[in-house]
């Protein structure tokens, strides 16, 4: 089982009734194997904060309920959980939250553990699936107990990689009768006051309970070497060490305990830290003043595997061969009939400055397109480009433009463009509505009209979104037709308003888009001049001095037969 | 029993998430301890990807690092050798001799290596190369080409034809079970 499908199990078997989340690589299959129970109570939020705030709700009213994110999701979700650490719950409540070390799918390589540090809540780290599903039973326990958010920490190699599950049974949990209890949930200061002692109380409970509890053990391997770990380094140090040396591994990973360390690292004579990304272990060591090798020996940066660990130890890694020529690196490329293509292709013709944002059309900035000049986080290209035009003036609002998808709009591009039209900025925004999350893997959103269940919903119109906005020009385009698309960046450009242009065309990979048929080279007229090929299309390819299109994988989208000055390029027939 | 490594190396959207689960749900129900890793998401969109397919009595790291597989499955000829390091000395290389052309060879930064599978020879390594698509498309459907390199997997290993079999009834959707079933037999066969 997945390591996110035991997540969900866990879910399950918990009595979990409701999940709220919003997707990102590596976390979000959690939120879809969950939503395979009927009894749990499934959805895509617009973004994790109000996502955690969904899943607050349902434990303020006495249920167990979750969410689930990618790291960068917890900034989003931030704001919640450092307050939601003062209410406490009614219901248990976990946030899962996954990491990304080595940045598989990221922008950042951020430690989700310092936000357990700095919101004061307890935060667990499972080894593998079976753990990942016994550690969220023992998570809501641990919420309810000590009356606090809990933090679940995933990381790629944990959330992704499939190992052996035992199933139980679902607890079945009664909706209780709902208390008014102001000076536990109003969080104005005159409370807030009262709640932050017990907050620093429940951080000593919690570090007692991690002296004795199973989720944090000892297994004894002799009293020479002692290793400390969690998550995957775990199960690296046993693959490496097998019984031969001593480790203390973590299950709870915040707050950290001290006797328990203390007198680990007692019964051996040299003691290791070994923790991907940052050392908040071995800061923990160095406070309690306990001595120990961690970063002087590993690297911040990055996942490990065995090696790591046998190369730290001059511990020879196993023979191998490799190639002396260097292969060609294969990064990924938008799809052949992305829609995303024929826009980019645009503003690269055009030389237009265009801000990015998250999602598949980040590859638009490869080449051959190089179609984007900055991508931060979620809606930061709207709101960066006002703050673009306000420093560069008129001169960038004729040249500049933003390009955000439809989820990413909806998740944080609203309130940009909110702060476009109230404080009259000639900005263009490009909205890139290709009807699906896409990079995540095809999620809906509240923009496709449809839930996590895929069944019917309301979907927002986002041209009727922008004009209530204040955005008087609101136009739409067909990105498969490169004329269209010219015009209106041109247009929109030049005009003296905000404005909003959106690039409409579903993603290609949709079930129910149909493909058309494939289109061929005429080699009699190709003139090998490889005009096609500045549009980056993985299909186009040069064979002999002339274009080939590889009927594989084209779907027929034509911007390629726009590009050709000779018509060389002609529709296929079934 | 020593732990057993097979790396599925390939381009994103050839199928190798099938395949490796198909390899996981096999191995589990022979009694073994089990690990897959994938990684999901961006790397799907036409880049290089890596699934690592792990069992034995106890397996820990979910992970195959340099030096330790015991077959690479390569779904592209070229991605064979980008991850060449991660063979054992004496290990196997299963090769689909396809070519899909990566990004910088579409763009002209880069040229395509023409002689790749002989290099690799060429350092004694053992390389069973077969056209797994041309094979796919004679089992009916070009994309059954992860069944076909399943099928090739199955003869170094000492699981019974018929296991394998069952393993694709129950992974496959009905409606592509012959076809793959098919396609299997063709790798195997070959």
């Amino acid at each position: 089982m997945l390591g996110n499908e035991a997540i969900a199990r866990g879910l399950y078997e918990a009595g979990v009734k409701l999940v709220s989340s919003y997707p990102g690589t590596p976390s979000t299959e959690i939120t879809e194997f969950a939503a395979k129970y009927d009894e749990i109570y499934c959805e895509w939020a617009p973004n994790e904060k109000v996502a955690a705030e969904v899943a607050f709700g349902a434990s303020l009213r006495g249920i167990r309920s979750a969410c689930a994110m990618k790291h960068v999701g917890l900034n989003v979700a931030a704001d919640p959980l450092f307050t939601l650490s003062y209410t406490g719950v009614t219901g248990g409540m976990v946030l899962f939250v996954a990491d990304d070390p080595a940045m598989h799918s990221s922008q950042n390589e951020q430690d989700s553990r310092h936000y357990a540090i700095a919101a004061k809540v307890p935060m667990l780290e499972p080894a593998d699936s079976a753990e990942a599903k016994d550690f969220v039973k023992e998570a809501y326990r641990i919420s309810e107990e000590y009356d606090t958010p809990v933090i679940i920490r995933m990381c790629t190699r944990i959330a992704h990689s499939q190992s052996s599950v035992e199933l139980c049974g679902r607890e079945e949990l009664p909706l209780p009768e709902y208390e008014k209890n102001p000076q536990k949930y109003i969080m104005a200061p005159a409370n807030a006051i009262k709640r932050h002692p017990f907050v620093e109380e429940r951080t000593e409970k919690l570090t007692a309970l991690g002296e004795t509890s199973p989720l944090n053990r000892i297994e004894k391997g002799g009293d020479e070497i002692g290793i400390i770990c969690s998550g995957t380094c775990y199960q690296y140090v046993k693959e490496v060490f097998g019984d031969s040396v001593s480790v203390l591994k973590l299950g709870i990973i915040n707050p950290l305990p001290v006797d328990l360390i203390k007198n680990f690292a007692s019964g051996v004579k040299k003691l290791y830290v070994i923790e991907e990304l940052d050392p908040i272990i071995e800061t923990h060591l160095n406070n309690i003043g306990v001595k120990c090798t961690g970063k002087e020996m590993f690297s911040i940066l990055g996942e490990f595997n065995q090696n790591t660990i046998r190369r730290a130890f001059g511990i020879p890694v196993p023979d191998n061969s490799s190639t002396d020529n260097p292969v060609p690196v294969r990064p990924p490329v938008m799809c052949a009939g992305c829609p995303h293509r024929g826009l980019f292709y645009t503003l690269a013709k055009h030389k237009i400055t265009a801000l990015g944002d998250i999602g598949c059309y980040t590859l638009g900035s490869a080449a051959p397109l190089f179609a984007l000049d900055s991508t931060l986080c979620m809606g930061a290209s709207v709101s960066g480009l006002h703050g673009f035009n306000k420093a560069g003036g008129k001169e960038s609002e004729k040249r500049t433009v933003c390009v955000i998808g439809d989820s990413t709009f909806m998740h944080s591009g609203i309130t940009g463009l909110v702060n476009i039209a109230y404080n009259a900025s000639n900005s263009t925004v490009i909205i890139l509505d290709n009807s699906i999350t896409g990079m995540t893997g095809h999620q809906q959103n509240p923009t496709t009209g449809y839930n996590i269940k895929g069944e019917p919903a309301a979907a927002v119109n986002l041209e009727k979104l922008c004009r209530s906005i204040g955005i008087e020009r609101v136009r739409v385009v067909d990105p498969y037709n490169l004329k269209e698309c010219e015009d209106a960046i041109i247009e929109e450009l030049a005009v003296e308003a905000p404005s909003v242009i959106i690039s409409r065309r579903p993603c290609m990979l949709l079930k129910y888009v149909k493909a058309k048929p494939p289109v061929t080279v005429n080699e009699d007229k190709c003139v090998g001049c490889k005009m096609c090929m500045k549009i980056g299309c993985p299909a186009i390819s040069i064979k002999n001095k002339k274009a080939h299109i590889d009927f594989t994988q084209c779907v027929g989208c034509d911007v390629c037969t726009q590009m050709c000055k000779v018509n060389a390029i002609e529709k296929g027939e079934r | 029993m020593d732990t057993k490594n097979i790396m599925i190396v390939g381009v994103g959207g050839q199928g190798s998430l099938l395949a490796s689960k198909l390899l996981g749900s096999l191995l589990t129900d022979e009694g073994f301890d089990v690990k897959v890793s994938e990684v999901h998401g961006m790397s799907q969109r036409g880049g290089s990807v890596v699934t690592y397919v792990r069992f034995g009595d106890r397996v820990y790291s979910p992970v195959i690092s340099e030096g330790e597989a015991d077959v690479i499955v390569s779904f592209e000829k070229i991605e064979a050798a980008r991850h060449l390091a991660c063979l054992k000395k004496d290990g196997k290389i299963i090769v689909n001799t396809q070519e899909i052309d990566p990004m910088p060879v579409i763009t002209g930064a880069a040229e395509y290596p023409s002689d790749i599978i002989d290099e690799i020879k060429s350092k004694g390594v053992f390389v069973d190369d077969i056209d797994a698509l041309e094979l796919a498309k004679q089992a009916g459907n070009a994309k059954s080409v992860n069944i076909v390199l399943m099928g090739r997997v199955a003869k170094y290993f000492d699981i019974p034809y018929e296991k394998w079999i069952a393993a694709i009834e129950k992974i496959v959707k009905p409606q592509f079970v012959e076809v793959n079933k098919k396609a299997f037999d063709l790798g195997y066969n070959v």
